[in-house]
């Protein structure tokens, strides 16, 4: 099967800092992939190129078996990846329906529309509906994003994503600020976005959420992938040993 | 603040849907009440009050109320592009400069086409707009793509606008105004007393509210202002936003100038040095703030009214009008205060809420922002 989305031998340097460095990655639709390495192994680095926000040096893409610049975060909504990024970047200002309609407004019908008015009221109803499915603790659809605790923007943030992604998302630790219900929420979520047909990658330090959610396990190290597990395959053991290069071998 | 007080476990169930679309309990009434337009606009209706006690028959008729209004009916239009400018959290200093430059171009035109005529007006309101427009790009290029702060070049182009009008005038004000402009626009009347200009910024500010609170462009505007990464990354053409709301700030300049040239039937280039602060403290004391993503078209409106009555209401009981530039300074240093105390409590934690004054440095990734 092709992946739906596969990345070969991405290179990125921040001055000194390699951040990448001719690290490959691949990932099948309706699979859960975690991605993870330690703090600077490069991780989010990794989501941003193929999300559209960040360009390499040097390395390929492919989507759908097909060679893509992905290289604005429009040309990736437009395939159908959405990405919560670690610093899950909502406009403070704006509440969660906003946000989540944020350069994909729904508009009046007809001339209003033309006009640029917008559908307020459709906007906050689908905007319920995602965040309900979610579970997610929401108390106000009509209040700044900026006033809600950390757990709550980002079960917005996740709402959003999931609610647009019809091929690929990227959670890049989703599940940081997040109480133990709304953790449980979010690897439902994944579970359930993955059985859509959707392809999810998952960042997270938390080993038990890895084994729990995910079907394979992909490790970076210094900008590099160093190995593939299969989820059922290995243990915590081994992708604590191999993050942190005691042990490392290449299996798929 | 108390935003939060639904049952949180009541929301959060899927089975009970909470009440009333989620607005988490709090009715329309107590957000009205909370925002800064609201509470500015108490402080006027306790000024109006006093001076009307204090000079019953002077303050409180309808001739002063009318002569307040009008005064106050060019700087709405100006505050109307103001406002949405410091919702983007940039700012532009060269308001006044550019409505002398646009009177000044459409005072020349309107010579160059001559006549009396509404033909004679319409090219002039047309040049003007135009020249308008032409200095608001100017800006909003240097902002948006050469990343220059907004500080640094709308302060540019405040000196080059003002020096240019004193070059093409040889620092002479044009007097020579179409007698219809100054008739019909300047002291015409509609329906009995209500003047002119004021319906004209009546609309303005009416379509300025629709667009800033009902639109997509509105939307962006706030967008752009409260999270300038965040909107890029959903796809918000950011710069092509930022270049468009300093145009409408151009063009309502380009408008105010040739509106004033009706009113006073002179390009008074020396008389607008004070107009861009005048502006922004009306903003700013209408709840708008400095730093993005918050503000209302209503507040700045109510902000021009402050200074306007205090400086009428001390003139009238006889107080030296010098006190209404101490009162405005105070009540302007209040209302950042509010807002601070409201950001505040607002930001917790998201580095996204963390203040950043746009036009010190344009940002382009929170990452490079300083502060
Ligand atoms: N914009 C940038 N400028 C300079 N260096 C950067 C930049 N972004 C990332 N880096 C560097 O690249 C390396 C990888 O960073 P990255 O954020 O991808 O790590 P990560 O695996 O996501 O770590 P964490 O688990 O802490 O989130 C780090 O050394 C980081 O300092
Ligand atoms: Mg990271």
């Amino acid at each position: 099967m092709t992946p739906v989305l596969e990345a070969r031998g991405l290179t990125r340097k921040f001055g000194q800092v390699t951040a990448l460095d001719g690290t490959d990655f691949d990932l099948e639709a309706g699979e859960v992939v975690a991605l993870i390495g330690d703090n600077g192994a490069g991780k989010s680095t990794l989501v941003k190129a193929l999300s559209g926000n960040l360009a390499v040096d040097s390395g390929e893409i492919l989507f759908d078996g097909i060679r893509r610049d992905i290289d604005t975060p429009m040309t990736a909504s437009s395939l159908g990846i959405e990405t919560v990024y670690q610093d899950l970047a909502l406009a403070p200002h704006l509440d969660p329906a906003q946000n989540m309609f944020l350069g994909r407004e729904l508009m009046k019908p007809g001339v209003a529309g033309a006009l640029g008015f917008m559908d307020n009221k459709a906007m906050r109803g689908q905007a319920r509906q995602a965040f309900d499915r979610l579970g997610a603790t929401v108390r106000s659809l009509v209040s700044p994003v900026g006033q809600m605790s950390g757990g709550q923007r980002q079960a917005i943030a996740i709402a959003r994503a999931v609610h647009w992604a019809s091929k690929v998302v990227f959670l890049d630790e989703p599940t940081a600020a997040l109480g133990v219900r709304q953790t449980a929420n979010v690897l439902d979520t994944i579970r359930r976005v993955r059985d859509q047909g959707v392809g999810v990658v998952f960042i997270s330090h938390s080993m038990p959420h890895v084994i729990e959610v995910s079907d394979r396990v992909q490790v970076l190290r210094m900008g590099a992938r160093v190995a593939t597990y299969k989820t059922s395959e290995t243990s915590m053991e081994e992708l604590v040993g191999t993050m942190t290069g005691a042990t490392g071998r290449t299996a798929a | 603040m108390s935003t939060e007080v639904s049952t949180p476990e009541k929301a959060s169930t899927p089975s009970s849907p909470p009440p009333d679309e989620g607005n988490g309990g709090e009715s329309l009434v107590q957000r009205v009440v909370k925002m800064q337009a609201f509470q500015i606009l108490l402080v006027l209706l306790v000024i109006v009050i006093v001076f009307s006690t204090l000079a019953p028959n002077n303050f409180a008729n309808f001739g002063n109320a009318r002569s307040i209004v009008l005064n106050a009916s060019i700087l709405a239009i100006l505050g109307v592009g103001m406002t949405f400018v410091i919702v983007t959290s940039g700012i532009d200093l060269s308001i006044g400069s550019v409505m002398v430059f646009s009177g000044v171009i459409g005072a020349k035109a309107m010579i160059a086409v001559g006549g009396d005529s509404w033909g004679t007006a319409f090219v002039g309101i047309g040049v003007s707009l135009a020249t308008g427009l032409a200095w608001g790009l100017f800006n909003g290029f240097l902002i948006a793509k050469a990343k220059v702060p907004p500080l640094i070049v709308t302060l540019g182009s405040l000196g080059m606008a003002l020096g240019l009008a004193q070059i093409i005038t040889k620092g002479v004000d044009i007097r020579e105004v179409p007698q219809v402009m100054q008739d019909e626009i300047g002291y015409g009347n509609v329906v009995g007393q209500l003047p002119v200009l004021t319906v004209i910024a009546v609309v303005v500010v009416a379509i300025g509210i629709v667009v800033l609170h009902h639109t997509r462009f509105g939307r962006y505007t706030y967008a752009v202002g409260s999270n300038e990464e965040s909107a890029r990354r959903v796809g918000v053409k950011v710069d092509r936003h930022l270049i468009k709301v300093y145009a409408l700030s151009g063009v309502l300049s380009g408008f105010a100038g040739v509106l004033f040239l009706a009113q006073f039937g002179t390009t008074a280039i020396a008389g607008q040095t004070q107009t861009n602060l005048n502006v922004i403290a009306a903003v700013v004391i209408g709840g708008t703030s400095l730093f993005g993503g918050v503000g209302t078209i209503f507040g700045t409106v109510v902000g021009l009214f402050i200074p306007a009555v205090l400086q009428n209401g001390f003139v009238i009981v006889g107080i030296q009008p010098f006190w209404q530039q101490v009162a405005v300074g105070a009540v302007l240093i209040a209302a950042v205060y509010v807002d601070q105390v409201r950001r505040a409590s607002a930001a917790r934690g998201g580095k996204s809420t963390r203040p950043s004054l746009r036009f010190g440095a344009k940002k382009s990734s929170p990452v490079e922002q300083g502060e």
